[in-house]
């Protein structure tokens, strides 16, 4: 055999450089500024244009597999809804959801919007099995589903939720999801037939199977952390107060650090990997 | 001993007495406290022992992984109790007595209580059916309950993806060929849109295997792959961006949250 | 019996739930909604038969002391601890009225230190094999492999703040070139118009599969091949 071969890396070699290109900028918390979208403004318009006291349906579809996506956006609709002074209706098709919901609420919403009362600005219908069956239940009939919030509180001794019939109350589904049932159900059995305005934050895996809805079913989709992070840019040209980074935590702003590294770390593999391939073809078909 | 299994026990000590100097000094959390702090080092050393399957499968991993499996498991039928046979089932058939056991909120402040509602008992007799599954004999009548969640399953579905993923797909891209604006024909609209309607009608074509793909068809097909092409490589790419993403938030918790060797 | 009941069970459901669609009134809206409730109930009995399938497979293999008991025994003292905690609202702040997974309970103790850092470091692995998937598997073969490679690459740059970094000095009428502009047009209309194709073959797919199964001319929902 005659020519250069480039050697095959091991795979832990391979694992090590994907932990070292993530672990190293953890340590210096870069924050850069993001430009965002159209489909991400579309969704910061379809909040940024509701009147104060709208009702928002947040269903929280995710569990702790998919939270490091997914709960960086949902503080940011949470943050986003209540500086806009809109009703929040939170509930979970996902067991796991609610403890999504807890979070998000504990960490972002209490602290944060202390005028923010529960049972006038927001209410937690917590978890029910069914998936897509019972969207369709509620799109008719809320409290069919939901008698009580998650403390056991009647859904008829709430304010928000009193006069409340069916989905069809609200302005806006601000879906967070992680995959079935999520966003995709909730175009298919509550936007569509409901006629109600959907925009949707979800996982980057999921995200190109949900363009094709966009812009007449999906108002607008964040895919990804990339897009959390533009999202929170958003917010803080908005409303200033979120500049004190100190203060209020971004999360997705400071991940794009790791992020970046990492995909040029992959970039680099890929195109190592090919260079390996045909060079060493190369110098196999040269010794043949 | 093996060079190394040598050298991976000589990290590991190291490791060890890294920890155990940095409680000492007071730079992370003792488990010893318990509470919290135990439970943050439960977490760390539970999501190394799924790491450590990096290495290869191990013990370490398969107990992470075994314990995972039961707490899930016992974590979504309780969920499902709480959730739905408490508050749906008990509560529509035995409205006073899950009022004054488990929900008092079934009771509205002025008093009023629901009338049981005994077509509830229908699926009470479908859920015990089904766990007769369960059962050494007649296990063929849980087919009546798999037998309602497949129909209801079928219906829904039908219903959903003709209306959204097939009529709302077809008039999604029924879109104008040649976009006129103000200052004339727009050429980047009018682009876009030949693309997505070409690209919708030969990547339909390539699916369409009951034809060969030759001569005119066969050259519509190819443009079919490469818009499918396209297409996978973006999914891969975002799948990419998720996965990662999914690794940052679990390494910022080892660093940041547990070891604090970085700020948050 | 065996066969012929649940054959008329998915046929009756099945298309009760269709005629509901085009008849959205009394009773067809009562008996969509009332249907659709009761497959939430059964599904949380699905959760409940899956528990129990558990322990009796690892309770199994327990007592025969099979290979892997000791994992089984391990699998077993998480469900059963769960479980018990979880059932009877042990260590509730709340007590048996409350949220089952109030901030505080034991239940809630169990998924915030066992449940959820497995879960998330389960996913998390995947990075590590995608990454040995690009560097081992993707290879540039052919025209269509290459077509997949460069769109990959093109959106893991322009999912970046690298993007605007390396072809920001475009002039304005080339800012298409821009790697972060080529990443949002590739993902608004080819990559759309891809999955878009996709979305009209798998709903085709599903239609003709629902209707087959609620005609009874499909049955592997019965264990039967036709």
């Amino acid at each position: 055999m005659s020519g250069f071969r480039l050697p095959e890396i091991d795979r832990r070699l391979v694992f090590a450089i994907v932990a070292a290109v993530v672990v190293f900028p953890i340590f210096f918390r870069l924050s850069l500024p993001e430009v965002p979208s159209t489909i991400v403004m579309n969704v910061f318009d379809s909040v940024e244009s509701l009147p104060a006291g709208a009702m928002v349906l947040m269903p929280m579809d995710f569990d702790p597999g998919s939270e490091a996506e997914l709960q960086p956006m949902a503080r940011a609709f949470v943050r986003h809804c209540a500086e806009k002074k809109l009703r929040i209706t939170f509930l979970t098709l996902w067991g796991t959801g609610s403890q999504m919901i807890e979070r998000v609420t504990k960490d972002v919403l209490i602290p944060e919007f202390p005028d923010y009362q529960y049972g006038r600005d927001w209410v937690n219908l917590g978890y029910k099995p069914g998936m897509e069956s019972v969207i369709t239940v509620i799109l008719n009939d809320l409290k069919k589903t939901f008698p009580t919030d998650v403390s056991g509180k009647n859904l008829d001794d709430i304010p928000l939720t009193r006069d409340v019939r069916n989905l069809r109350n609200y302005n806006l589904i601000l879906s967070v999801s992680a995959g079935y049932a999520g966003t995709k159900e909730w175009v298919q059995f509550a936007g569509d037939p409901g006629q109600i305005p959907v925009a949707a934050g979800m996982t980057a895996v999921q995200a190109p199977l949900n363009y094709p809805y966009y812009p007449r079913q999906l108002k607008g989709l964040l895919g990804g952390v990339k897009a959390a992070a533009e999202y929170e840019s958003l917010l803080i040209k908005k409303y200033p107060r979120y500049e004190d980074q100190q203060k209020y935590r971004f999360e997705a702003l400071t991940r794009m650090g790791p992020q970046t590294f990492a995909h040029l770390a992959v970039i680099g593999l890929i195109l190592l990997g090919n260079a390996t391939y045909w060079i060493n073809r190369r110098a196999a078909q040269g010794g043949a | 001993m093996p060079r190394q299994r040598l050298i991976l026990f000589g990290a590991l000590g190291l490791f060890v007495v890294f920890l155990v100097y940095r409680v000492a000094t007071g730079a992370m959390v003792n488990p010893l406290e318990g509470g919290p702090a135990l439970g943050m080092w439960v977490a760390a050393l539970l999501t190394l022992c799924i790491f450590s399957f990096l290495a290869g499968d191990n013990p370490f991993y398969k107990f992470a992984e075994h314990l995972f499996v039961g707490v899930s498991a016992a974590y979504w039928a309780v969920k499902g109790f709480w959730n739905a046979i408490v508050p749906n089932l008990m509560g529509k058939l035995l409205p006073e007595f899950t009022a004054n056991t488990a929900i008092p909120g079934l009771r509205k402040e002025d008093g009023t209580l629901p009338a049981p509602d005994l077509i509830y008992v229908l699926p009470l007799i479908f859920g015990l059916l089904l766990l007769w599954r369960l059962a050494p004999k007649g296990q063929w009548i849980s087919r009546w309950s798999l037998a309602f969640v497949v129909g209801i399953t079928a219906g829904l579905r039908l219903i959903g993806y003709l209306s959204s993923d097939f009529v709302g797909q077809v008039r999604n891209t029924m879109l104008p060929l040649l976009v006129v604006g103000d200052g004339g024909l727009l050429w980047v609209d009018s682009f876009n849109n030949i693309v997505i309607v070409v690209g919708v009608v030969t990547g339909l074509a390539y699916f369409y295997f009951s034809r060969e793909h030759t001569g005119a068809f066969g050259r519509m097909t190819r443009i079919g792959i490469w818009t499918l092409m396209v297409t996978f490589g973006a999914g891969f790419g975002y799948t990419v961006m998720g996965r990662i993403a999914l690794l940052v938030g679990r390494l910022e918790f080892l660093f940041v949250d547990w070891l604090k060797l970085a700020s948050p | 019996m065996k066969r012929t009941v649940p054959l008329i069970i998915t046929f009756i459901v099945g298309t009760l739930l269709i005629v509901a669609a085009f008849v959205p009134h009394y009773p067809f809206d009562k008996w969509n909604n009332d249907f659709n409730e009761f497959f939430n109930i059964i599904q949380a009995f699905a959760f409940i038969l899956g528990g129990a399938n558990l322990m009796r497979m690892h309770g199994r293999r327990l007592v025969e002391r099979g290979a892997g008991a000791f994992y089984s025994g391990v699998c077993l003292a998480g469900f059963l601890g769960m479980m018990t905690v979880g059932l009877f609202k042990l260590g509730n702040p709340a007590g048996l009225t409350g949220d089952v997974d109030v901030t505080g309970s034991w239940f809630e103790i169990g998924y915030r230190y066992l449940f959820s850092p497995t879960s998330a470091t389960i996913y998390a692995l995947l990075a590590f094999f995608i990454a040995s998937a690009s560097y081992r598997a993707f290879r540039a073969k052919n025209t269509e492999a290459s077509l997949l490679l460069v769109t990959a690459m093109v959106i893991l740059l322009g999912r970046t703040f690298l993007g605007p970094v390396l072809t920001g000095w475009l002039p304005p009428s080339l800012s298409f070139f821009e790697i972060s502009n080529l990443a949002s047009w590739f993902m608004s209309v080819p990559v759309q118009a891809g999955n878009r194709a996709i979305m009209l073959g798998v709903a085709l797919g599903i239609v003709s599969l629902s209707l087959k199964v609620i005609l009874a001319i499909d049955r592997s929902h019965l264990g039967d091949r036709g």
